[in-house]
Parts: C-alpha cells; sequence; structure tokens
C-alpha cells in the first residue's frame, strides 16, 4: 500500500531523516519506533505532505504521491493523527468530527459520525462540549475520530499514547488492536516500544534519522542490542 | 434619561458599520494572519462604482446589489493579484503588502480619476426620521441595525452550519492541521476574502448612501474604524470584532454629545486615547483568543 524509499528531509542544514526506506502492506499495523530525535514525526510529516523531502519517493498503491500537499494527500487515503493531537479546541466534539470528514460526501457523513459515536463512547456523552474541555485521553479519541472521519486507506498515528495516564495508554492500545480487527491499515509512531512491539504486525526502528532495524516484534524483542537502546533511554 | 437612550441607538447605527468592517478584518486575519489596511479600499472602489451607475441614471435599488457584488470581486482580485503572493510570509510582509495595496487603489483612482469629491444623489429616506415617544429615531439607523443584526445572523449560520464555515474556522484555528484534514488552503482563503468582501459590501451601501460622495482617499477612514474595531474586540475573534464595532461607534456617539463643544472636534483624538488605554490594560483586546502554534 505505502512505499517509502531513500527518502531524506532536512530543516536547513540538518537532516533529520537520511534515506528512509519503509513498506506498508494492506491490513498491516506497522509500528515506527525509537528514542527521542531519531526522526519519527519527521518521517510521518514528509508522508503526509507536511514537510518536503530532500530527496526519496513515497508512493501509495503505486502512485508517485512524493511532494504533493495534506490536502491532496488525505484525498488519497493517507490520514494522519499529528503529533500533540492538533484537536481544534474552540471546536465542539462534533464540529471536529465534521472537520475531519469534509472530503467526504455530504449524504455519507451522519452515519461516520454515528460511527465515531459508538467507537468512542467518551466522545458520545461530550458531543456539543468545546473540545478544549476534553482530558487529554478524550483528546486523543477525538483526534483519531477526526482522522478516521476521513475513511482514510492508512490511518498514521503520531505518539497516540504520549502524556497520557496508564491506564489511558490501555485504552489507546486496545483502539488500536480494534482498527486492527476492523481490518484498517495502520503506521503507528510510539515511543512506548513494549506495549507497540505487542500490537504491530511488523515494526522499524529508527536512530538519528536513519532505519537501523526492521522486523516482527519478537525478531526485534530478540535483539537486545534494540532493545537496551530505547528502554536505557 | 432620553438622551442616554438616544445616544445607544444613534451609537447602535454607527457601531452595526463599523461591527460588519470589524468583522470582515477579523475573517481574513482568521485564516491568513493578515491585518488587512486595505480593507477600506473595498468601500472605496465600490463607492466609483456607486457614483458612476447613480450619476448614470441607475436606481438605489440596482444600485445597492452593485456596490455589494463589486465590493466581493475586488476582495477576490485583490486576494488574487497581492495577498496570495505572500501567503504564509511574515507579519511585516502582510502589512506592507496590504498598506501597498491601499496606496496602488488611492494612486489609480488619483491619476486616472480625479482628485477631486465625486457626488452621487443619495436616497431621500436617509434623512427621515420618526418618533417614539420624546425619542426621534432615523430611518437609516433602523435599516442599518436590522440589515447589520440579519447580516450577522447569516454569517453565524454559515460559520456555524456549513462545511465551508467549519473549513473556516478549522483552518483559522490551525491551518496545517486543516489541510490534514483535507481542506484546501486555496478554497478556504479566497473564501474568506469573499466573505470579507461581502460584509464590506454591504457596510458600504450604508457608508455610501450617508456619505453621498466619494474621493481616492474614502477608504482610510472605514479601514481605521475596522481595523480599530477588530483589535479592540481582540484579534482573531470573530466575536470581538463585532462587539469591538459596537463598542466603537457608541464610544464615538457618546463622546461626541458629552464632550463640551470647545473639544467636541477632537472625539476622535478622545476615542484614540480611550483604544490606548484599553491596550494598556488589556492588550488582548476585549475577547481573548489563544492561537495555535503556527509552524
Amino acid at each position: 500500500m505505502l512505499e517509502v524509499s531513500g527518502l531524506t528531509t532536512a530543516y536547513g542544514e540538518i537532516q533529520a531523516l537520511r534515506d528512509a526506506d519503509l513498506r506498508v502492506g494492506s491490513g498491516e499495523v506497522i509500528g515506527l519506533i525509537g528514542p527521542n530525535g531519531a526522526g519519527k514525526t519527521t518521517l510521518l510529516n514528509t508522508i503526509a505532505g507536511l514537510l518536503a523531502p530532500r530527496s526519496g519517493t513515497v508512493t501509495l498503491e503505486g502512485d508517485d504521491v512524493t511532494g504533493r500537499p495534506p490536502e491532496d494527500l488525505l484525498r488519497a487515503g493517507l490520514a494522519l493523527v499529528p503529533e500533540h493531537r492538533r484537536i481544534f479546541t474552540d471546536l465542539t466534539v462534533e464540529e471536529n468530527l465534521r472537520v475531519g470528514g469534509v472530503t467526504v460526501p455530504a449524504g455519507e457523513r451522519g452515519a461516520l459520525l454515528d460511527e465515531m459515536a459508538e467507537l468512542f463512547p467518551v466522545l458520545r456523552a461530550k458531543w456539543t462540549t468545546a473540545a478544549g474541555y476534553l482530558s487529554g485521553g478524550e483528546a486523543q479519541q477525538l483526534a483519531i475520530g477526526r482522522a478516521l472521519m476521513a475513511r482514510p486507506r492508512l490511518l498514521m498515528m503520531d505518539e497516540p499514547s504520549l502524556g497520557l495516564a496508564p491506564i489511558l495508554v490501555d485504552v489507546v492500545f486496545e483502539l488500536v488492536e480494534t482498527l486492527r480487527a476492523q481490518g484498517r491499515t495502520l503506521l503507528v509512531v510510539e515511543q512506548n516500544a513494549t506495549r507497540m512491539l505487542e500490537v504491530a504486525d511488523r515494526a522499524y526502528v529508527l536512530r538519528s534519522g536513519e532505519v537501523v532495524a526492521e522486523g516482527t516484534g519478537a525478531e526485534l524483542r530478540a535483539d537486545e542490542r534494540l532493545f537496551d537502546m530505547f528502554v536505557g533511554n | 434619561m432620553v438622551e442616554l437612550l438616544q445616544n445607544l441607538i444613534d451609537g447602535l447605527g454607527r457601531g452595526s458599520i463599523y461591527a460588519l468592517l470589524a468583522l470582515g478584518v477579523a475573517v481574513v486575519f482568521g485564516v491568513m494572519h493578515l491585518l488587512n489596511f486595505a480593507h477600506g479600499e473595498l468601500i472605496t472602489v465600490s463607492g466609483y462604482a456607486a457614483y458612476w451607475a447613480l450619476n448614470d441614471g441607475w436606481s438605489w435599488y440596482l444600485t445597492v446589489p452593485l456596490i455589494v457584488v463589486v465590493a466581493v470581486l475586488t476582495s477576490l482580485v485583490i486576494e488574487r493579484v497581492a495577498f496570495s503572493r505572500v501567503r504564509g510570509a511574515d507579519q511585516f510582509t502582510l502589512l506592507l503588502t496590504s498598506f501597498g495595496v491601499h496606496f496602488v487603489v488611492f494612486a489609480i483612482f488619483l491619476l486616472y480619476v480625479s482628485a477631486s469629491v465625486k457626488t452621487f444623489p443619495r436616497p431621500g429616506w436617509v434623512t427621515n426620521t420618526y418618533a417614539v415617544g420624546s425619542l426621534r429615531i432615523e430611518v437609516f439607523d433602523t435599516v442599518v441595525i436590522v440589515v447589520t443584526l440579519l447580516t450577522l445572523a447569516g454569517t453565524t449560520w454559515v460559520l456555524q452550519r456549513t462545511t465551508f464555515g467549519l473549513s473556516l474556522r478549522a483552518a483559522a484555528a490551525d491551518f496545517d492541521t486543516a489541510r490534514l484534514m483535507g481542506i484546501r488552503s486555496d478554497s478556504v482563503i479566497r473564501g474568506a476574502f469573499a466573505l470579507s468582501g461581502l460584509l464590506a459590501g454591504i457596510a458600504s451601501v450604508f457608508w455610501l448612501m450617508r456619505a453621498g460622495s466619494t474621493v481616492p482617499s474614502a477608504g482610510i477612514d472605514p479601514m481605521l474604524k475596522g481595523v480599530l474595531a477588530a483589535l479592540i474586540g481582540g484579534l482573531g475573534s470573530l466575536r470581538g470584532a463585532v462587539l469591538g464595532g459596537f463598542a466603537l461607534g457608541m464610544a464615538e456617539v457618546l463622546l461626541r454629545s458629552r464632550l463640551p463643544d470647545s473639544v467636541a472636534s477632537l472625539t476622535e483624538g478622545v476615542v484614540f486615547l480611550l483604544i490606548a488605554l484599553l491596550f494598556i490594560f488589556r492588550p488582548q483586546g476585549l475577547v481573548a483568543v489563544d492561537h495555535a502554534e503556527r509552524v
């Protein structure tokens, strides 16, 4: 579904991502793990079109989409739940979800809203509340629901468990399981490597802007050198 | 008491026009972070359109839609020719660009039309008044207030209920994230300029009906009122802009009628002084907005 090859992204002189290769198959749940500053967010933001790569290509279902703007990539089926959630705090929960669905034909938005209300019972109770009043866990669920409103073929999430209480981290990972059971394709950046490796089909390990390892959860967990790298970090 | 009531009605009438102008400034500021010092040019351009139409024998009934259409088109043309080229630029560049647009429009009318005041007939009812008890209410103020309230209600409906309105509010809150939701910057920015032009067009109708004339510099006064009212309200807040417009109109009317005759001509100065004081004690304006960090 998604094929990234030789992707390099720089902020001025600093190469935050160097020659990254990555592949996500349809229906797969792929983890992207690594220490802080490894380039995980840069990779997602480049794939999503928020950053322009210096070189390399991003291919979605066989189409070269490198350098296309985010609004086009969303229409091509690629949604990103951005770092820090970035929900619209002045808008209500429902309005946030509606914004997520602006590219969907108007007649289908109602059914999608119902689907989100079912998937996120905590949001249903706060439907007309301004999103700025949500707790961190609720806001994260809203951010994910908002992205799902676009009916993406590939959903990318950037640190969905960041800053959440342990019980809410469980909620997020349960949600990942649920989405996987629905047959969705996910690419998830997580600093919680242990938990991510449990739910992911495969994972890529980034360090200092480079992909240093790739494999199934079991393979990566067996690699003590890698394990120390995060747990020690 | 009667005088105060009279002032309040007059202030509401004047404030209505300022509110429409300020809302247009705020809508554009929301999506582009541009404080549009060229906003008054919509009144200049539509003012000349009105001058030509009315002196060509058009009735006011036909001229009113003409003014509104010209204001919307002018707003879209200015966006396309000038502001679309500086999207995402820093505040200073945006400010300079808007001043540039102001001076270019001013120069075009100065050079190719005339520096002198061009007059046109005002509708007959503008100066009519009617009595309610001991109050004398202008028909004009009544029309302005009613149309403004309807316009504000319509704008609220658009912003709350339509996909365009939702996109506009999302883009104003966080442009990058709005793009991640598939919102196209082109359509939301052009939509903002069209809405801003529509609001300015309605304000322009009233402004011109009262003035009965235009000059190349006609845009400066409405621009100042619109920008100041948006600042008073708290830049970026649409509700604040409307509130700021009414506050500014009210302050002008109250001061003009209360100040001793010897300083009444300094009303503008006193208003600016009050605005300066407001910003010293409440720099964020009446309604504070926290802007999402723009990357």
